[in-house]
């Protein structure tokens, strides 16, 4: 999956990458070449005390590190260049899909899911395609380019080669290997700790109240003696490789001196080419290490690689018609023909055979107990989902041949968590409707009886919403999000569980005020509380999944147990009389 | 009172398992208010471990000592072996004078210098065994470094991991001495970000730091004390580079920071925009705005790219710079040192060892340089868990605490008031009295205080001025633990912890049976759903709680209240989002564990309104009108309008004249316009 994703998102960045790979080769070149023209002036410049060729092979050796210094600057310009922008293009392509995706892939990931694969995933793998563009490219060529120049200077110490750079290897990826399941499960201890920590004061009053302080402290104690365990056994790994490098390093040193002057005492080499060789060893010993520790991130990279292809090989369920229906002749019309829905794979249907039909100035109430497919219902209509038997149809047309920007322009949806957008009020109420006028925001925030606290702030529409709409209470969200919806004036309101934060008296006003504002559409409510419906034209019993009882509140309590049964739950019979 | 939970949590900075606080950057260094003063508090944490913390100072002293000496010797090999090839040049059997002189009189007169300074026999070749015993030396120096440094290294992780646990043992303690006022008065989010996150930083800073600045300081002085040892005047050659690369380094690195955190800002916004369009995805799609929202995506994830590339290329910089200011210092000392071997005025193997010397003396710099931003961002993490520490604790409890003589459950309140803010009253000379047994209900709108009123028989607050009284004790002289072990408190927010259905039943007595936990379980309608549950009552409420409904959740919450048999019982009936059918169970689930005990109800349902023995109706704080639901319907005052703007049918403007189910609600304050409290 890794070098699927990345050989179709590097393809676009070829030239650039083999620029790196060019200018790291020369780069790499220019700096083996150092040691050499080093053993150049020991050889021909010191052994002979000829001062002349000291001072211009130095002058020679300053060019060449000038030429290495302009060669890999403009490695990591490429480098970084093509990295980020493999990010960019990877993040868009997430993106892109995710936001064409139908209410069931989002469903089917997860909405935090998906974020985390956009964000951090991509950032991940991105990250090992900086390294490789800056470190783990140069280090093969650094290897190979210094065991040649190491074998013109001589082939008969080439052996210590053979023997150091595994031993490197294997030291420091054996203590690695041990290190990464380590810092793992110390992750995972991390996050108990947290958790503990984050239960205990976001639970505070129920700890307190049942006096359970000693046993949270336990609790919280072992938690923490377990992590501390697992981080002194990391630590301690850790604190092993540093010498052990230093070690290997050093002790290669040692074994080139030692069987090297065998070799300049019988006249083989000379001394100057043995300090080359040294240099050469060290290098190479260096560039090995750094790729040991870069190509953990390997493994890493390839998970999060996973999760992104996962996204970018789902395709949305719901496509576009081919030849869209573009206008619409009548107005203000749902109807819905024997609709089944059906999760592939799964045993029964959420919905099944539900058919009624609403007009232009009647409100449709569907209610049921949690699960029975309420919330699915009502995401037919925008196509949030596709039905899987019979047709959902606006205005005698099929939403499956309609143009999707036309249906949409006639839906006003309040989903059942009231989500806002941040920005500010005036941004949120304007979203369905960028060119509302001001005194449009005001009318709606009035039927959504949000004009008094929005009047209450001091900078009243332009008040700052945060992400979500956090810094507003739940029943000011909701309020907020019918607004956005009324702003839109369409001639379908869907309301999932729009009242459920509104007091009753709210509740009540706000409904009186929108019989008049929606005249002339359509409106589906979905509801828990009998009271919220009571005067709606239809009300559409659910009971997993198939209509139970249509008709109007008294009908149904005369026709339907299932209904009674919801009503007797909530109200008394002297609310009621 | 309930405040806003979700607040934004600061981002970790995380960091990998290597510890990368090099080339990745990252985030913005946090500032330290106090810089001196909170480093000098988080070291005197380590204070309990000082005895090894000396021994950490020693050892380090030693391998940094030993590795500093190690090229010397290595050197010194070097020079045997050169003194070994330029002898066996020479003819047999002359001393070294005499070919010293004969070079000169050959007019050679540097190399005679050089022959004159070197210990050599001519004629004769390597000395292998003193090679030996020197490469011996060397690698027995080396081993011993390695393994001290790794000694100290082991120690010093024992060290930062137990201050480390000590420190979040104190923070833990340290919250379950706060009062409740303290919670409240700053977003969750932020507090959970105090006690996790930057205790997580801090262990990483004092681990990275710790180990490297003795290390890396003592290096650099070390090696400058063997660097004027070998040849002062390469020292000084050397030493013009250091201010150069800090030149360098500082100069790209302000940069480059200023680059980083533009690309974390960047990588904010565009990861806030990724939650919001996925997060409101059915928005994004039925409200027609997915162009705009691709198009607002592309152009910042444009301004990302651009910002990150700016941030990678210059922060890249540094190391071909820096790699260039160390060939500068590598050519000039090969050159100036070739000379001086040349002129007999130092040793080949002092040039070797000095090139090395001079490599070993950039990377400490850069390291101790990197370190300061670490350092920066641990102290500041530091700072912000000392404020907790620091933070006014409750008052402890009475060392002679009252016990009340008898349990029966009566509880009264003698002009009682209390206030959150000092300059907004909330309660004001409130008294009641709650007979043993008997149910008292609480009505009244959003933000009357009816939560304060039950927090304060908890003894969650202090009053300001009055006494609440337990069968005739006052709350305040008696122990928190005991006051509160009488209680049971069913609360809006039904948090149940991260473990199995039996554990947070058993929260509420921890001493429960089987028997009795499934009892409870019987009587609060918990059993009926577990048992349907694949595990039982071995089931795991994960951190959503999502393999348990809403409704499920709070009759948990009622079972663990039933199971520590209170003689007092504070509930609050408020339920979201309920579906019908576990709403009737709720309801009787609370009328069971009601039996029998005194109970403060915070009502919502009529029925429990209606049997209640007492009601109170709270308006702005106050105890507006007490009493019974016949009484107070016959006194038409407050509770009869609030009656009829909560519990009547709800009435459509334009049938307003026509009563339905009563009567209209006329006159009273409408329930919404209530001032809302956050």
């Amino acid at each position: 999956m890794l070098t699927r994703l990345l050989r179709t998102y590097l393809r676009p960045y070829v030239w650039p990458l083999a620029a790196v790979v060019l200018l790291q080769l020369v780069g790499t070149i220019a700096m083996l070449y150092l040691p050499s023209l080093n053993a150049d002036i020991i050889d021909h410049g010191i052994a002979r005390g000829d001062t002349g060729y000291i001072v211009r092979t130095g002058g020679w050796m300053l060019l060449v590190s000038a030429v290495q210094m302009a060669c890999s600057i403009a490695a990591v310009y490429y480098g970084a260049r093509t990295a980020m922008g493999f990010g960019r293009d990877v993040r868009a392509a997430i993106f892109h899909r995710v936001i064409r995706y139908s209410g069931r892939e989002v469903g089917q990931f997860g909405a935090p899911s998906l974020i985390t694969r956009n964000t951090n995933d991509v950032q991940q793998v991105q990250m090992l395609v900086v390294v490789t563009c800056t470190m783990l490219v140069s280090a093969p060529i650094m290897c190979v380019g210094g065991v040649i120049m190491a074998l013109r200077e001589d082939i008969g110490l080439a052996w210590l080669m053979a023997v150091c750079v595994p031993v490197l290897v294997l030291s420091i990826g054996l203590v690695i290997m041990r290190m990464v399941p380590q810092f793992r499960l110390m992750q995972t201890r991390i996050d108990t700790v947290n958790r503990v920590l984050r239960e205990q004061i976001s639970g505070i009053r129920v700890v307190r109240a049942f006096v359970r302080e000693p046993y949270e402290m336990r609790r919280f104690d072992d938690a923490n003696r377990d992590l501390t365990e697992t981080a002194l056994r990391a630590g301690r790994l850790m604190a092993v490789v540093f010498p052990i490098v230093m070690l290997v390093l050093n002790l290669s040193s040692i074994a080139v001196l030692w069987f090297g002057a065998a070799r300049v005492d019988s006249g083989e080499i000379q001394i100057g080419a043995l300090t080359a060789f040294l240099s050469y060893l060290m290098q190479i010993l260096m560039s090995v290490m750094m790729a040991t520790f870069m190509v953990i991130m390997v493994p890493r990279a390839a998970v999060c690689a996973e999760r992104i292809v996962e996204v970018l090989d789902t395709d949305t369920t719901v496509v576009p018609p081919r030849q869209p229906v573009t206008e619409l002749s009548r107005r203000g019309e749902l109807e819905l023909r024997n609709v089944r829905f059906q999760y592939p794979g799964a045993a029964d249907p959420v919905l099944r055979d539900i058919s009624f039909t609403a007009r232009a100035g009647q409100t449709i109430a569907i209610i049921g107990s949690t699960g029975s497919g309420k919330t699915t219902l009502l995401s037919l209509v925008p196509r949030l989902f596709d039905v899987t038997g019979g047709a959902v149809y606006v205005d005698g047309v099929d939403v499956r041949d309609l143009d999707p920007d036309l249906l949409w322009s006639r839906i006003g949806l309040v989903p059942q968590r009231p989500y806002l957008f941040s920005g500010t009020i005036a941004s949120n109420l304007r979203y369905g409707r960028p060119d509302a006028t001001d005194e449009e925001l005001w009318t709606s925030l009035e039927i959504a009886q949000a004009r008094d606290f929005v009047e209450a702030l001091p900078e009243g529409l332009n008040a700052p919403v945060a992400q979500g709409g956090t810094n507003l209470s739940g029943g000011q969200r909701q309020r907020l999000a019918i607004a956005r919806a009324l702003v839109r004036r369409p001639e379908i309101y869907l309301f999932d569980d729009s009242f459920s934060a509104l007091d009753l008296g709210t509740d009540a006003r706000l409904r009186a005020a929108l019989r008049p504002a929606t005249a002339d559409a359509v409106v589906v409510i979905v509801a828990q509380r009998v009271s919220t419906i009571l005067d709606a034209d239809q009300i559409v019993v659910l009971e997993n999944g198939a209509v139970a009882g249509i008709g109007r509140h008294d009908e149904l309590l005369d026709t339907c147990p299932t209904y009674r049964e919801i009503v007797d739950s909530q109200l008394t019979v002297e609310a009621l009389s | 009172m309930t405040r806003p939970t979700t607040a934004p949590i600061r981002p970790a900075p995380r960091r990998g398992p290597l510890g990368g606080h090099g080339f990745m950057g990252g985030m913005p260094v946090e500032k330290s208010m106090n810089f001196g003063p909170s480093a000098r508090r988080l070291l005197g944490r380590l204070r309990p471990h000082r005895i090894p913390l000396i021994g950490v100072i020693l050892l380090a002293v030693g391998s940094v000592g030993l590795s500093v000496i190690g090229p010397k010797v290595l050197g010194h090999a070097t020079d045997i072996i050169f003194a070994g090839l330029i002898g066996k040049q020479l003819p047999p059997g002359t001393t070294q004078e005499q070919a010293v002189a004969g070079a000169r009189a050959a007019g050679n007169d540097t190399f005679a210098d050089m022959l004159a300074r070197m210990d050599l026999v001519p004629g004769v070749g390597i000395d292998f065994p003193r090679l030996g015993w020197v490469l011996a030396l060397a690698a027995a120096l080396f081993l011993a470094a390695s393994l001290l440094s790794w000694l100290q290294g082991h120690l010093l992780t024992g060290i930062v991991q137990r201050s480390v646990r000590q420190l979040r043992t104190d923070v833990e303690a340290k919250l379950n001495r706060l009062p409740l006022s303290y919670f409240d008065a700053q977003p969750r989010g932020e507090l959970l970000s105090r006690v996790t996150n930057d205790i997580d930083n801090i262990a990483q800073s004092l681990q990275q730091t710790l180990s490297q600045l003795l290390s890396s300081l003592l290096t650099v002085v070390g090696v400058l004390v063997m660097m004027f040892v070998i040849s002062p005047l390469l020292a000084v050659v050397a030493l013009v580079t250091v201010p150069l690369s800090i030149l360098v380094t500082q100069r790209i690195a302000k940069r480059s920071q200023k680059q980083f955190v533009a690309q974390w800002q960047h990588t904010g916004a565009l990861n806030g925009q990724i939650e919001e369009a996925f997060t409101g995805h059915e928005l994004v799609k039925v409200f027609g705005r997915q162009r705009e929202v691709e198009a607002a995506f592309a152009a910042k994830n444009e301004e990302l790219f651009r910002a990150s590339f700016a941030a990678q290329f210059v922060s890249g910089i540094i190391m071909p710079a820096m790699m260039f200011i160390g060939n500068l210092s590598y050519v000039a000392i090969a050159v100036i040192g070739g000379l001086r071997v040349a002129s007999g005025s130092m040793s080949l193997g002092d040039v070797q060892a000095f090139i090395q010397y001079s490599r070993f003396f950039t990377q400490p710099l850069t390291q101790l340089a990197s370190m300061a931003n670490l350092l920066q961002s641990g102290v500041a993490s530091a700072e912000r868990v000392f404020e907790v520490l620091d933070a006014p604790e409750q008052s402890p409890d009475p060392v002679e605490p009252a016990r009340p003589t008898q349990r029966r459950g009566r509880v009264e309140f003698e002009g009682v008031s209390f206030r959150y803010a000092p300059d907004k009253p909330l309660i004001e000379d409130l008294s009641l009295v709650a007979e043993p047994g008997h149910t008292v209900a609480i009505v009244g709108p959003t933000g009357a205080g009816k939560t304060t009123l039950v927090n304060l028989i908890m003894r969650f607050y202090e009053l300001d001025a009055g006494r609440i009284t337990l069968d005739g004790v006052d709350i305040a002289t008696m122990r928190r633990d005991e006051l509160r072990g009488q209680i049971g408190m069913v609360l809006q927010d039904t948090w149940l912890f991260g473990g199995t259905i039996r554990d947070n039943i058993a929260y509420g007595n921890p001493d429960a049976t089987e028997e009795q936990i499934i009892a409870a379980a019987k009587a609060t309608f918990v059993d009926r759903f577990v048992r349907s549950l694949p595990d039982g009552y071995d089931t795991v409420i994960d951190e959503e709680g999502s393999n348990v409904s809403a409704g499920e959740k709070q009759l948990i919450t009622i079972a663990r209240a039933f199971l520590s048999n209170p003689s007092l019982l504070i509930l609050d009936e408020a339920t979201s989002s309920v579906d019908t059918r576990t709403e009737v169970l709720l309801q009787r689930a609370m009328a069971a564990l009601r039996a029998d005990r005194t109970s403060f109800v915070i009502a919502h349902r009529l029925s429990t309104i209606r049997d209640a023995d007492l009601i109170l109706v709270m308006e702005n704080g106050r105890i507006v009108e007490q009493g019974t639901h016949a009484e107070l319907l016959a006194a038409e005052g407050a509770y009869h309008r609030l009656y009829h703007a909560q519990f009547s049918q709800p009435v459509v403007e334009e049938e307003a004249a026509v009563p339905v189910g009563g009567v209209p609600g006329v006159g009273g304050p409408p329930f919404g316009a209530m001032p809302r409290q956050r």
